[in-house]
This record gives C-alpha cells, structure tokens and sequence, in this order.
C-alpha cells in the first residue's frame, strides 16, 4: 500500500519533537521519497547511528511501503553553516 | 532482532568478510539494478579502491537475512572490515567529506 507523504511526515514529526521535516516523494508512486530531517536528537551520533533512529521509527513500513528513502539526517548546528547542497 | 537461522548467519558473515571492502548491491558493478548501487559503484571506482559485490537480487535468502543481521532495511549496503559503513546517502556524505577516502586508503592497490 502507497504512503502518503503526509503519513511520512507526521511519523517523522511524532517521533522526532521539534525537528524540522521536509519530505519529497521522488517518482509520484508512494514509495520511492527522500526526507530531511534536522533535529538536536541526532547530535553526537554517528551516521550509521542517526539512520537507524529513523529507520526504526518508520519500522514495518520499512519494509513494505517503502522501496527507497534517500536521507539527509542533520543537527540543527551542522547546518548553520550552510547545507552543502 | 530476527532470529536467524545458524547456516545462513554463517553464510551472511562469509560472504562480509570475503573481500575487506565488499559491496552487497542490486546488479553487478558492471551493470547495477538501481541508481543507489550505481551511484556507490562509481564513487568506489573513483577512488581506486578495489572491492568485492554480491548481487542480493540473485539471493532472496541472504538479502532478507543481512537486513536482519546489519539491522538496515535498504541496499546497498558497503561493509568494510566485517562493518557496516551504511548506504547510498553515507556513501555520498563521507565521500563528499573526503572522510571515504581516508577510510578506504588501505585497501587502494
């Protein structure tokens, strides 16, 4: 079953208080999205680390609904200094 | 965590650990199924590194099984030394830092 960004987003938001959340849904099916996400809760955590923290929110849907998610997982700090995209 | 089953957990860790730096993909480097094992194929190539890859779309078993093993849903996966580094966004970010490089420079022939 397609997910819908709105969906997406508000499990990210419910799951990270306070981040900011932009969601994308790469080819219009439901099922190929990319997402950043800025929050202090990844702060002091590797990237293997901040990926699974959103991994495991998103879990079940991890492994059916959706068939990619390309992430950008930063610290409102990190990006201060300008997103280097 | 999944319980795995003993042979396949042996098999997972075999097939990690067959080259130091080993790419689980869909496709082979010279002909990748995804843009995200493409895209991971080219930056390994572009730092003359040379690395092993095992096409998870030929073997359902060991692909459902390293998910549960890595505990990371998504291919590809690159595991350098029996580790998981991450995925195509990791891949990218490191290597945009130059922290790749640094991490594979002795593998590079």
């Amino acid at each position: 079953m397609p997910l819908s960004l709105q969906e997406l987003a508000d499990q990210l938001r419910t799951a990270f208080v306070g981040a900011e959340v932009r969601v994308e849904d790469l080819t219009g099916g439901g099922d190929h999205f990319a997402a950043t996400i800025i929050s202090t809760a990844f702060a002091g955590k590797l990237p293997i680390a901040r990926h699974r923290m959103v991994y495991a929110v998103l879990g079940d849907a991890m492994k059916s609904d959706i068939h990619a998610l390309a992430l950008t997982i930063r610290t409102p700090d990190e990006t201060a200094g300008g997103d280097p995209k | 965590m999944t319980d795995l089953n003993p042979e396949l957990k042996t098999r997972i860790e075999q097939t990690i650990s067959k080259e130091p730096v080993m790419l689980f993909m869909k496709g082979n480097p010279s002909m990748p199924q995804c843009g995200f094992s493409a895209e991971v194929v080219s930056v390994l190539k572009e730092l003359g590194v040379p690395f092993g890859s095992h096409n998870i779309l030929s073997d359902p078993d060991l692909r459902e099984g390293l998910k549960a093993y890595a505990n990371w849903p998504t291919f590809p996966q690159l595991w350098v030394s029996g580790e998981l580094v991450g995925g195509c966004d990791i891949v990218r970010d490191m290597h945009a830092k130059g922290e790749l490089g640094l991490l594979l420079a002795p593998f590079k022939k």
